[in-house]
């Protein structure tokens, strides 16, 4: 067995105290009674019920829920119809070779020069149609955008380890294509699909840049409300929020790891 | 003419069926990118050409004179400005990177070395503050750096800055922010270039007397250093960018081209010289990934 020096270990726990103590220090202060400064001046749940009287971030709460939902469900459909799509035809080198970077493309663009072109082509559309003013519409927008590539990935993904054998054996036993898919491809795709949805998800409810941008003036999610708290002077109540955003995450990252995991377990059966 | 109908995977259909459906298939996927992505960034190089209204809109006339103030040309004469902005972004983002790496190393060889009934836990340790927002993990920094904390202290006992004043904002706390957010990056990938490491090749390095450095040169880095282009890439493209971080803990004293381009959309109302912006550092972005990807090449070629 391998072992590694003492002073890789001490620097790869300090970089961990590195990444931990500021989220701890924010989950610390959730709690703190004392209202201004750094001071501790004892335990309290306060500032989470206050939260919960907060007209404001009840809706910001409501609106970063509508938009992940939303944004999730249209993306999983669009993106697994697009990965059986590119799995399911014989699709040359050329073709591929054109489709294939236009579906990485939202990989590979920087957040910031995205939100900005959508910003920019929103405006274009509005001032001739007067369509598409900024709000929740163009929010999930550019959310499914981003996350249509993700969903792909993993729904291909699957779709590459499920193999050719099963459908090949439902066309033999002459199934139409519309039977075979419904009864065959799809009870084998849904992990991968619920994969795919599970990460769209995460990285909605993570994204700032995006949103920042194309929100409007009533479509205030957490993350651009707790930005915009900061600017003002941070709170005990923004740590409470934080605090609890922060668990919804892990509890969201902790059921993806899950499914990944009972995956691999169905594989390894099969 | 009838076609014929093949046998593709067990299924009798024509060839132009099988692309029709495809192609029904694939296309609102590839439609809704093209239209809500390529085309939004087509019209930011259009836009990046044309004025700025009286009212902050767009005038359509054709002019550079966005690519001139690019560069520091304005109605007053020629000023660095801009270009100090920008070069700062490529030294921040570049030297983010570096530390990223270098910290990435003991790190991966920790993860890969826990037993494996830890390793779970562990792993997990670095997933979540990869996926906690960003918001929270930049703004947290400001509490850790308060002046009455340890940190704030210890560098006022230093006399490097005034007791009781605050570590932020400064150009150090925007280093110490980008290093925490972009950290994880590398460290996945590298992480999993570590766990297939052929230790024979280290033990073989270390009993030939090779030192630490001949044993990392020789029988480290070529098997890791894949690994380490991608967590390039994933760490270099979003800091380029980056403002969230710059905004909050350097102030406009270290403003970065991100925080420029964000202030165009917001407070100036200036988009298309906020389009200009976001060309440069788009061709910026590419030319660096460019750059390493052709270094990349060249080191693979003359070992070959």
């Amino acid at each position: 067995m391998k072992h590694t020096h003492p002073l890789i270990n001490l620097t790869a726990v300090l970089l961990f105290m590195v990444l931990y103590i500021p989220l701890l220090c924010v989950v610390l202060f959730s709690f703190n009674a004392s209202r201004l400064g750094m001071q501790w001046g004892g335990f309290t749940l306060h500032w989470y019920v206050d939260l919960f009287h907060d007209g404001m971030v009840l809706r910001a709460a409501m609106n970063t829920i509508i938009l992940a939902v939303s944004s999730t469900l249209i993306s999983t459909v669009v993106g697994t119809v697009l990965a059986v799509g590119l799995q399911t035809a014989p699709w040359g080198k050329k073709a591929r070779r054109f489709f294939e970077p236009l579906i990485n493309l939202p990989v590979v663009t920087p957040d910031i020069i995205f939100a900005v072109a959508l910003v920019i082509a929103f405006g274009v559309i509005r001032s001739l149609t007067g369509l598409f003013e900024l709000g929740m519409p163009t929010m999930i927008v550019g959310h499914v955008t981003f996350q249509i590539a993700f969903v792909t990935l993993a729904v291909r993904n699957r779709l590459e380890a499920i193999g050719n054998e099963y459908s090949e054996a439902a066309f033999d036993l002459y199934a139409s294509f519309g039977y075979s898919f419904r009864t065959v491809i799809l009870p084998l795709l849904l992990p991968g699909i619920l994969a795919g949805a599970m990460l769209a998800f995460t990285l909605s409810l993570d994204d700032f840049i995006i949103s920042f941008f194309t929100a409007g003036p009533k479509s205030m999610t957490l993350p651009i409300f707790i930005y915009a708290s900061v600017h003002r002077g941070v709170t005990p109540e923004i740590h409470a929020l934080s605090t609890l955003v922060m668990v919804f995450t892990i509890l969201v990252v902790v059921l993806l790891r899950r499914s990944e995991k009972h995956n691999e377990q169905t594989e390894a059966k099969s | 003419m009838t076609e014929n109908e093949i046998v593709y995977h067990g299924e009798l259909v024509k060839p132009r069926a099988l692309y029709r459906r495809g192609l029904v298939f694939i296309l609102p996927g590839l439609l809704w990118i093209a239209f809500f992505l390529a085309l939004p960034c087509l019209s930011l190089g259009i836009v990046s050409f044309a004025q700025r209204n009286d009212y902050g809109g767009i005038d359509w006339t054709f002019t550079f004179d966005n690519m001139k103030r690019l560069v520091g040309f304005d109605l007053f004469g020629w000023s660095a400005d801009n270009l100090v902005i920008l070069g700062r972004s490529v030294m921040v983002a570049a030297i983010s990177t570096f530390l990223c790496i270098v910290l990435s190393y003991p790190l991966a060889f920790f993860l890969a070395s826990r037993p494996v009934r830890n390793k779970g836990m562990w792993m997990a340790l670095l997933l979540v503050p990869f996926w906690t927002n960003l918001v929270i993990r930049t703004y947290a920094w400001l509490i850790v750096l308060a002046p009455q904390f340890p940190p704030a202290r210890f560098a006022a006992y230093f006399e490097m800055v005034d007791p009781g004043t605050a570590l932020y904002p400064s150009m150090i706390a925007v280093y110490i922010g980008m290093m925490a957010s972009f950290l994880p990056f590398v460290a996945l990938p590298l992480y999993t270039a570590v766990e297939k490491l052929d230790w024979s090749l280290v033990e073989a390095s270390f009993d030939l007397r090779a030192g630490f450095w001949r044993t990392f040169r020789y029988a480290i880095w070529p098997q890791t250093k894949s690994a380490v282009a991608l967590g390039i890439t994933l760490t270099l493209v979003p800091a380029m960018g980056m403002f969230v971080v710059p905004d909050m803990l350097g102030g406009a004293k270290y403003m970065l081209i991100g925080n420029l381009i964000q202030e165009q959309f917001g407070t100036s109302r200036d988009w298309p010289f906020g389009a200009s912006l976001s060309l440069a550092l788009m061709v910026i972005t590419l030319a660096t990934l460019l750059f390493f990807n052709s270094k990349a090449r060249a080191n693979k070629e003359r070992r070959s």
